[in-house]
């Protein structure tokens, strides 16, 4: 193994360096540095907190694709059978569809409470009520679409061996139907681990542990549940309202 | 009298399997796919075999077609993706940007555990008799008409597609978030730069194969209509969606090599790299044109030719960084002070072999060749020329070169240099009769042939023995160095970056103290200084 | 960085203009716009969306680098629905060919 030339002429080494006053990318004097919560690999609660909210978007990013594949076979399936698509999408519930929109918009709402009441440091009880109250709201949406789905059920609209269709394009809606169920049924998926996530975070609430200095998960996790509204908020109009005008409606 | 490090932080197997610790997540990552590196080795041995005679005399056609689907899936995804990001990556990442471990620790844990567990539901496939689509998984065969344990395969593959995420989504936080005072973006070792892209393909990309092998897996067992035919559905759009991925994926596998390459040429250059700021956007540039050239996978299977046209010019195009980068590394040894210490042997074959798999890459791209030679044995040869000699040699190299860091033990350099001359013989003869034989009309993914092409053939299963020796060995060496090999210092190859100041093996922390960089690694004395140019 | 605390008659606003926008989608479905009903749904679609980011999720005082992260993913969205419907929408424009 040979020895290049004397490394203290070019690098002066960093263990004999004294203690950073300060740099671009991190911060050294914080005046929480010992919160219980800081981890050890951190230098700030500030930094942890930009850290787990630029994490949790680059993830929001993969859920972004992971929908967008299913996005993506909708466009296409569409733009190759619009009067199937149309007919198909007219036996849905367009005020089923419209509830459950607000439904989550309304849950939004509460969320980013829930999240303003941890950063304000609200007393635990006030920021398990808007958690719990976003759950309630999650819980409501997944009823209607507990109703919307045995509707489906009980009308054959189900693909597979099953289907029955008494249109006129009846492969055309097999497609459509097959693209509802995997795309309302992934964002329902989604909706239930957000209600799991919802439910650790309350209880860490209720325990007293977030205030203006620590409310990482309720900010990240109010970033996960708003993302799934977003989701919602593409799929009720694509869905539901390519036929409203079609013909008869439900 | 042991001296304190990760190593030693901790006993036990609680210690390890609960660890936070970066650098040995990334050893728990080291055995698992040197195990599944075995497992898909031994898929390809079936392969080789059955193709010594022209034939189908040692398995019957499907498990032929299971054999070489295995191979693929177990290469692919628990093998090549993961290998340098999970292993090299997580070790050095921290270390070369002066933190102290990753943003995430136990986000990277539970990564490790995810991939262990699509490990485990492809093992099970594998047990329970395997699958026989190809690693492609094209509808409708995979959704229709396959005898074979798709939806197990499928599920695998979606599981451990979020191990990849998970490391990616590491990185990039942890790069853009945990420099050390003063390391700005282009002080950064090129390894990183390397890295950063590739955990881009990782976010963007991963995600929409996770998506399109689920619904064949719902397509499969609820007889929805998606990919299907005869149900209304396209095939050719599950080829759309599945090539979005798996053609950034093989940048996900080459990129990090190229990254350990960057740092292994300067070392055993002597010499700072040409084109610092080229080496590092190129990374990004293929990253990004990457994602633009998916359609030349799908030349003959039914895509409009104007597609055709586009998607053929941008794969021209993606090959321009890549050169830049094969310029710029032999710019760098050019006039250098080389020293042929194994890690750089296998930095030479990269160089060579890489350039020849790009080089036929090119070939392909253009639609009227590739008209002739898709799904021949040229496609064959071509991938595994930038895949084994490429990215596996970069990961080799990586090994060699980093081992006396991660493990504070060197290896036997004269066994070493062998097994590095028998990876790359051995390698050679495997894979250049391929590409005759995929010139000369052998399809692919066939157990049988014409008997005038058994001579590559037997060439080719030839040289996958002597390969297999090759890749044996350091596994000999490279573990009895453990126990016997001589302790190494902090910087046993005069080499220059963060990682090379910190004890060998490094202490738990990494740093005592944060570094403060002033500049850039790799900052050897320049040629005027010592008397040449 | 979210140190930023937003008031209670932004968020209020935001959840007004939501469910605005929702009425106003449900509405212009029932109107037969032709193609324009796509470009009115997602156009209203687009901006809950954009609402919900900005105000909601905080993006509007997180980093630059957040807002880049924010906007990527739909970024590559596009691409790859762009590309693979110049697929199909370019079949059969090669005379005497079916693709």
């Amino acid at each position: 193994m040979s020895n290049g030339p004397s490394r203290a002429e070019h690098y002066p080494g960093p263990l004999h360096n004294p203690p950073v006053k300060g740099g671009e990318a991190r911060k050294h004097h914080a005046p929480h540095a010992h919160h219980p919560k800081l981890q050890h690999h951190f230098d700030s609660m500030e930094q942890q907190l930009d850290a787990s909210i630029l994490g949790m978007w680059v993830f929001l990013v993969t859920e972004i694709m992971f929908f967008g594949g299913l996005f993506m076979a909708y466009l296409m399936y569409r733009w190759a059978n619009p009067d199937a698509f149309q007919e198909a999408s007219a036996h849905l519930d367009k005020t089923w569809g419209m509830i459950n929109t607000l439904v989550l918009i309304v849950s939004s709402l509460t969320m980013a409470m829930a999240v303003r009441s941890a950063q304000t440091s609200a007393k635990p009880k006030t920021q398990v009520m808007w958690l719990v109250l976003t759950m309630v709201f999650g819980t409501a949406f997944l009823g209607v679409k507990y109703i919307e789905y045995s509707d489906k059920f009980a009308h054959h609209l189900v693909p597979g061996p099953n289907f029955q269709w008494p249109g006129q394009y009846a492969s055309g809606a097999e497609i459509f139907y097959s693209l509802y169920f995997c795309m309302t049924g992934l964002h329902a998926v989604h909706m239930i681990i957000g209600l799991g996530i919802m439910t650790v975070i309350a209880v860490m609430a209720w325990r007293g542990k977030f205030d203006a200095h620590y409310f990482t998960p309720v900010e990240v996790g109010g970033l996960y549940w708003h993302f799934v509204d977003i989701v919602w908020i593409f799929l009720f109009p694509l869905l539901y309202l390519i036929g409203a005008h079609y013909g008869a409606g439900h | 009298m042991e001296t304190p490090s990760y190593l030693n932080d901790g006993h036990g197997l609680k210690s390890w399997l609960l660890t936070k610790d970066h650098k040995r997540i990334a050893l728990l990552y080291l055995i698992s796919i040197t195990a599944f590196f075995i497992m898909g080795g031994l898929f390809a041995m079936f392969v080789r075999l059955e193709l010594l005679t022209p034939a189908g005399d040692l398995l019957n056609a499907e498990t032929y077609n299971k054999m070489f689907t295995m191979h693929g899936v177990v290469m692919v995804f628990f093998f090549l993706i993961p290998s340098i990001p999970a292993v090299l990556g997580n070790f050095l990442i921290p270390i070369m940007i002066g933190a102290k471990d990753l943003a995430f620790p136990r986000i990277n844990l539970l990564s490790w555990y995810i991939y262990i567990l699509g490990g485990l539901f492809t093992f099970v496939a594998a047990l329970s008799g395997g699958v026989d689509t190809g690693w492609t998984f094209y509808t409708p065969y995979s959704t229709a008409a396959a005898n074979s344990h798709v939806i197990l395969a499928a599920l695998g593959v979606f599981i451990t597609g979020f191990s990849s995420i998970l490391t990616g989504l590491n990185f990039i936080v942890t790069v853009h978030r945990m420099r050390a005072p003063g390391l700005t973006w282009f002080r950064l070792p090129l390894f990183v730069w390397a890295h950063y892209a590739t955990s881009l393909i990782m976010i963007l990309g991963t995600p929409v194969i996770a998506i399109t092998v689920l619904l064949v897996a719902a397509e499969r067992a609820l007889h929805m209509g998606i990919f299907d035919p005869a149900l209304g559905g396209d095939p050719v759009l599950f080829q759309h969606l599945f090539w979005f991925y798996s053609h950034p994926a093989v940048y996900i596998m080459i990129l990090p090599a190229m990254g350990v390459i960057s740092e292994i040429v300067q070392t055993f250059a002597r010499k700072n790299i040409f084109g610092y700021s080229f080496v590092a956007f190129s990374s990004l540039a293929i990253a990004i044109i990457g994602f633009l050239v998916w359609g030349h996978h799908l030349f003959v299977a039914g895509q409009s030719v104007y597609a055709g046209l586009i998607f053929s010019f941008i794969s021209f195009l993606v090959a321009i960084p890549s050169a830049i980068k094969v310029f710029n590394w032999t710019a760098t040894i050019y006039k250098g002070s080389v020293s042929l210490d194994s890690p750089m042997l296998y930095a030479f074959g990269f160089i060579g072999l890489f350039t020849i798999g790009g080089l036929t890459g090119l070939f392909l791209s253009t639609m009227g060749l590739d008209i002739h030679m898709h799904d021949t044995y040229f496609v064959v040869a071509h991938f595994h020329y930038i895949m084994v000699g490429g990215a596996i040699m970069g990961y080799l190299g990586g090994l060699h070169y980093w081992w006396p860091k991660i493990t504070g033990r060197i290896y036997s350099e004269f066994w070493a240099k062998i097994a590095a001359g028998l990876v790359f013989v051995g390698f050679n003869l495997t894979f250049f009769p391929q590409f005759i034989a995929g010139y000369l009309g052998m399809p692919r993914r066939y157990h049988e042939y014409p008997p005038e092409l058994q001579v590559w053939n037997v060439m080719s299963s030839a040289g996958a023995s002597i390969l297999a020796v090759g890749y044996a060995l350091p596994l000999v060496y490279l573990v009895y160095s453990l126990f016997a090999g001589e302790r190494s210092p902090a910087d046993p190859w005069g080499s220059k970056g963060l990682e090379w100041e910190i004890p060998s093996p490094p202490p738990t922390a990494n740093f005592e103290v944060t570094p403060i960089v002033t500049h850039g690694t790799h900052q050897y004395a320049p040629s005027k200084e010592v008397g040449i140019v | 960085m979210s140190g930023h605390v937003a008031s209670t008659r932004l968020y209020y606003f935001v959840f007004g203009a939501l469910v605005v926008g929702t009425l106003l989608t449900y509405a212009a479905a029932l109107v037969d716009f032709g193609f324009f009903n796509n470009v009115v749904m997602l156009a209203i679609a687009i901006t809950k969306m954009t609402l919900v980011m900005l105000f909601f999720m905080g993006v509007h005082w997180n980093s630059r680098l957040t807002k880049v992260v924010a906007v990527s993913g739909f970024f590559f969205l596009l691409i790859m629905f762009t590309i693979t419907m110049s697929d199909y929408l370019s079949r059969g424009w090669m005379p005497g060919s079916l693709r």
